[in-house]
């Protein structure tokens, strides 16, 4: 099938990726198959459930109900991306492990994506302002309880290192 | 059981969660193989029609599509797949041929280059069909006269029988009291956050279909074979592909037969990821349906005598194994409770709808629901204490083991215990006061209570009672240990893992065991020709029959270490202690053989091994559900799964009376599994599974309109609760061991799910008494509440 492709510019995990892409190609499809950065995923393909959650400049979005052609220019932040920058986990990330935030794994890199675009924002939540945040990701197996434990955790561990 | 564990039991990280909050979980979606191409699917928008003509030649002529498969060549070329029930004429393939019997049945099946060319083409799929006669109420399609959903079956019923247990006759005509009602439980299903997917490839010099799938399903690659006439060492399962949540459900043998045959006939690998309106629409994995006619004997003191349960199931259009979810519950029929009596008259009867798959608990929580229900109406029928009436029922702890009406002893508990924790930890008065202050102040308030079981160690014992010509009396689970000659450990196991913790679980056990330190433990998932026999994590059998194969397995290790030490020195085996993995003669330090040095005598020193043992150190354990292996007796009575966890839950809820939306407050729930293995994941699951119990209570429901079509099939008319839904929720933990089980656990897996819907529908309840209304059909959504609290205004002339 011959679609037209387009051009574009992208900085994914702090490395600038250029590709051809057609205009129907949506973000999640090009970081998941054409970047083989799987970590995100497709849960409903219709911008309810958050699994394809990433950030773009900074703010966490739908991967699926974006175009690959509309990120063309921005920075764009997966669960690749969240890592420290010698490869260790991130204080979020090990956190989730700490309070074991999490069962089957699939809704997780949304959640961590939700979970940083709060902190980056607000860093002292409360247990509601975390539930708000993460009120647009669906979790099937933890009733978010130990989530919201795992993003208050990081909270503190943060406020603690940068005293 | 006091002896203390050194990692049983003790807050520790898992093994699994570093891959998931790194980006590296490998879930289907995630298998790329070289030359792949992607199936699309063409669903009816019928619920019932003949196929008249199906035209593809539109669709093949895209570029980029390589074959279009319809019913006619796949059924031809494959065979009906297994069902639970003895109903041979209900047959059942992944491509309609002749008729379509539900709306998004598939019809055809596109393949192509990519997954977006293959959905173009599928549009471009023309069938032509004739409407026919449907039926969707159940209690309709149970009536003479109805459409029948497979003709050649001759009735819309697929399963029937009454079971009388104990003098239920007498008990109804000598108890003070009865009382009669309907339950309705609504068709939910655990919709996890990933689709059903499947990728397979044929290697035509081998004869050998490689299957890669998000599944969790006993006898998986057995179904898969013979459904494809292949020998079942043609077929290898990849069971180290992450699932992304089942809950019971991911059964997708069709979607797998299906793509095995394209693999097969086209000769490049295929893979099926559902779509979310696939999966809920045409994926088979809606969950029971299904309404109770209670009947209840009680005696003025509140001793419940006698229960009548006719129990209807409308199971959609195909059986699967889905009739069986009437089945399981007969295990625990009459819940905690000292009930002498019991009459079940199970009905799974067919509509015109998207079959069902197994949910979490197989049908126990609908059960623990209409019996919760009971107690509450009888403590209202008798102006007794809800709580006062469960006291007076439960069994209590010097009871066990109890034998119940239908066949099943209960291994061990201390319901009371647990209720009393509960109430304790919610502080009951004060909570009866909040409620009655927020009624003052002209609020819609409620508690709920509930005490039930969660059956726990799965059997196939159901099966069995359901089926006479099935006589699968073993239902056993395996785990192979090794030590290599480094010392280094590695569990195998053969399933998949949906969440569940089985590379922990494992890796906890073997590390008790061994004492060796659970960290240092590698486990993998092995494919289906490398394993051990697994029937899969279904029925909260895990951490009991894994858990015990894999402790069995080490400890035939440590026999093994014993034996050479033993040899060695030259003393029997009562002459020395192990510890930490050494092995050393009794008040001789000195005289000891450390665990390298142990496991380089069985890898490399034959000369140094007891004679005529194995060289190698590894050990395999295969063991069966314990209590299992017998037969039904002619009345239906027989034993169900081993354990039996108990939980007792406590929710406080508030509804507005001008939307109708409920807002559920505190919430706690007791809970005793016996020995938990790994608390994190108990009280994980315990907590997702009420999650997903008050979303069966109040918001999820796969609605269908009168005309068969389905109303919710996306996340914006299926509602999931959100962390905005779901309360913060205390779980207090007490341990009752079981006596059955290498540790003294019991099962989890369907934890806070069996109790939660009950507690939650007795709250609403409970919030609406004071208006004089009720309501017993799940789920209690905003609307239908709404319209109650209207209709009792209205009677009562209020705005």
């Amino acid at each position: 099938m011959n679609e037209k492709l387009y051009s574009i510019a992208v900085e994914v995990n702090g490395v600038r990726r250029t590709d051809q892409v057609p205009a129907r190609r949506s973000l999640a499809d090009w970081l998941r198959e054409d970047l083989h950065l799987t970590g995100t995923h497709l849960g409903c393909e219709h911008g309810v459930c958050g699994a394809c959650s990433v950030m773009l400049d900074g703010e966490p979005v739908r991967s699926c109900l974006m175009y690959a052609v509309q990120a063309d220019g921005h920075r764009v932040t997966t669960v690749e991306g969240l890592a420290q920058s010698d490869g260790s986990m991130s204080v979020l990330q090990d956190s989730f492990c700490q309070t074991h935030a999490l069962q089957c794994g699939y809704c997780t890199p949304g959640m961590l994506i939700a979970a940083q675009g709060l902190l980056e924002s607000n860093p002292n939540p409360s247990d509601r302002e975390i539930r708000e945040a993460i009120g647009g990701n669906l979790c099937r197996c933890t009733g978010y309880q130990q989530i919201v434990e795992a993003v208050r955790l990081a909270a503190e561990r943060m406020a603690e290192e940068s005293k | 059981m006091t002896r203390p564990f050194r990692y049983i039991g003790t807050r520790r990280r898992t093994k699994e969660d570093p891959r998931f909050v790194t980006g590296r979980g490998r879930f289907v979606a995630d298998i790329a193989l070289p030359g792949m191409k992607h199936v699309a699917l063409v669903a009816s928008p019928h619920p019932s029609a003949r196929i008249v003509s199906i035209g593809t030649d539109a669709a093949r002529a895209m570029p980029g599509v390589l074959y279009v498969l319809t019913g006619e060549e796949f059924c031809a070329e494959t065979d009906s797949l297994y069902i639970g029930v003895d109903a041979p004429k209900v047959t059942r393939y992944a491509l309609a041929r002749g008729v379509v019997r539900y709306a998004g049945e598939w019809v055809a099946a596109v393949v192509a280059d990519t997954r977006a060319i293959a959905e173009d083409a599928a549009e471009r799929v023309e069938v032509e069909y004739e409407s026919l006669p449907q039926v969707i109420d159940p209690e309709i399609s149970l009536a003479p006269g109805a459409h029948l959903v497979h003709a050649a079956h001759g009735s819309n019923v697929l399963y029937h029988r009454k079971f009388v247990w104990g003098p239920v006759d007498e008990a109804f005509a000598k108890s003070d009291h009865q009382l009669a009602f309907r339950a309705t439980w609504g068709r939910s299903s655990t919709v996890p956050i990933e689709t059903f997917g499947v990728a397979a490839q044929w290697d035509p010099v081998a004869q050998l279909l490689d299957v890669w799938a998000s599944i969790q399903m006993p006898k998986f690659p057995d179904q898969t074979a013979r459904a494809l006439r292949l020998p079942g060492n043609a077929v290898r399962v990849h069971y180290d592909v992450d699932v992304g949540g089942s809950y019971g459900l991911k059964r997708g043998i069709k979607h797998t037969v299906l793509v095995g045959y394209l693999a097969r006939r086209l000769g490049v690998p295929v893979r099926l990821i559902e779509d979310r309106l696939e999966n809920m629409r045409g994926g088979d994995m809606h969950g029971p349906d299904r309404f109770f006619d209670m009947q209840a004997a009680f005696d003025r003191d509140g001793t419940i005598r006698a229960l009548k349960i006719r129990a209807v199931d409308d199971v959609g259009a195909y059986a699967g194994r889905s009739p069986l979810q009437l089945g399981k519950p007969v295990g625990a029929i009459c819940g905690p409770y000292r009930i002498q009596a019991v009459e079940y008259e199970p009905t799974s009867v067919m509509t015109n709808k998207t079959p069902q798959e197994a949910v979490r608990g197989f049908g126990q929580s609908p059960t623990n629901f209409a019996l919760e229900r009971t107690m509450d109406r009888v403590a209202r029928f008798l102006g007794m204490d809800r709580i006062e009436l469960r006291r007076r029922n439960l069994i209590r702890k010097d009871q066990f083991p109890y034998l119940i009406p239908s066949g099943s002893t209960y291994d061990s508990g201390d319901y009371h215990a647990v209720l009393d924790k509960a109430l304790a930890a919610i502080d009951y008065p004060a909570l009866e006061r909040t409620r009655d202050e927020a009624r003052r102040a002209g609020r819609l308030a409620g508690i709920g209570i509930s005490t039930c079981l969660e059956p726990s160690g799965g059997n196939a014992a159901f099966e069995l009672l359901f089926n006479p010509k099935n006589e699968t009396t073993t239902w056993m689970d395996s785990c192979l240990v090794r030590v290599d000659l480094s010392g280094s450990i590695t569990g195998v196991i053969g399933t998949s893992s949906s969440g569940q913790g089985h590379e922990t679980l494992v890796a906890t056990v073997v590390g008790e065991i061994l004492e060796r330190d659970p960290a240092s433990i590698r486990v993998i998932h092995a494919d289906s020709l490398n394993a051990l026999p697994s029937n899969s994590p279904v029925g909260s059998r895990m951490a009991i029959m894994l858990g015990g194969a894999a402790a069995g397995a080490a400890k035939k290790i440590r026999e093994t270490l014993v034996a050479i030490a033993a040899h060695n020195f030259e003393c029997s085996a009562e002459d020395l202690e192990y510890r930490d993995g050494d092995v050393a003669v009794k008040g001789v330090p000195s005289k000891k053989l450390g665990w390298d040095q142990l496991a380089e005598i069985a890898h490399r020193k034959f000369h140094r091994m007891p004679p005529g043992m194995e060289p190698g150190l590894q050990a395999k354990f295969v063991w069966e559900v314990p209590t299992g292996g017998g037969l039904p007796t002619a009345d239906g009575r027989v034993q169900m799964y081993p354990c039996y966890a108990f939980e007792a839950h406590i929710v406080y809820v508030e509804i507005d009376p001008d939307t109708g939306k409920p807002s559920i407050g505190r919430y706690v729930c007791g809970h005793d599994c016996g020995v938990m293995i790994s608390p994190d994941i108990v009280h994980g699951m315990t907590l997702g599974g009420i999650a997903h119990g008050i979303g069966a209570a109040l918001y999820e429901r796969f609605a269908y309109t009168e005309d068969g079509q389905l109303a919710s099939g996306t996340f914006m008319d299926y509602l999931i609760p959100s962390a905005m839904e779901v309360p913060d929720i205390r779980i207090v933990d007490h341990c009752t061991p079981s006596p059955l089980t290498t540790f003294g656990q019991k099962g989890s897996g369907e934890a806070g799910y069996l109790g939660a819907p009950a507690a939650v529908a007795n709250a609403i309840n409970d919030a609406l008494d004071p208006i004089e209304t009720s309501i017993d059909t799940l789920p209690m959504s905003h609307l239908a509440l709404w319209e109650r609290i209207s209709a009792a205004r209205n009677k009562q002339g209020r705005p």
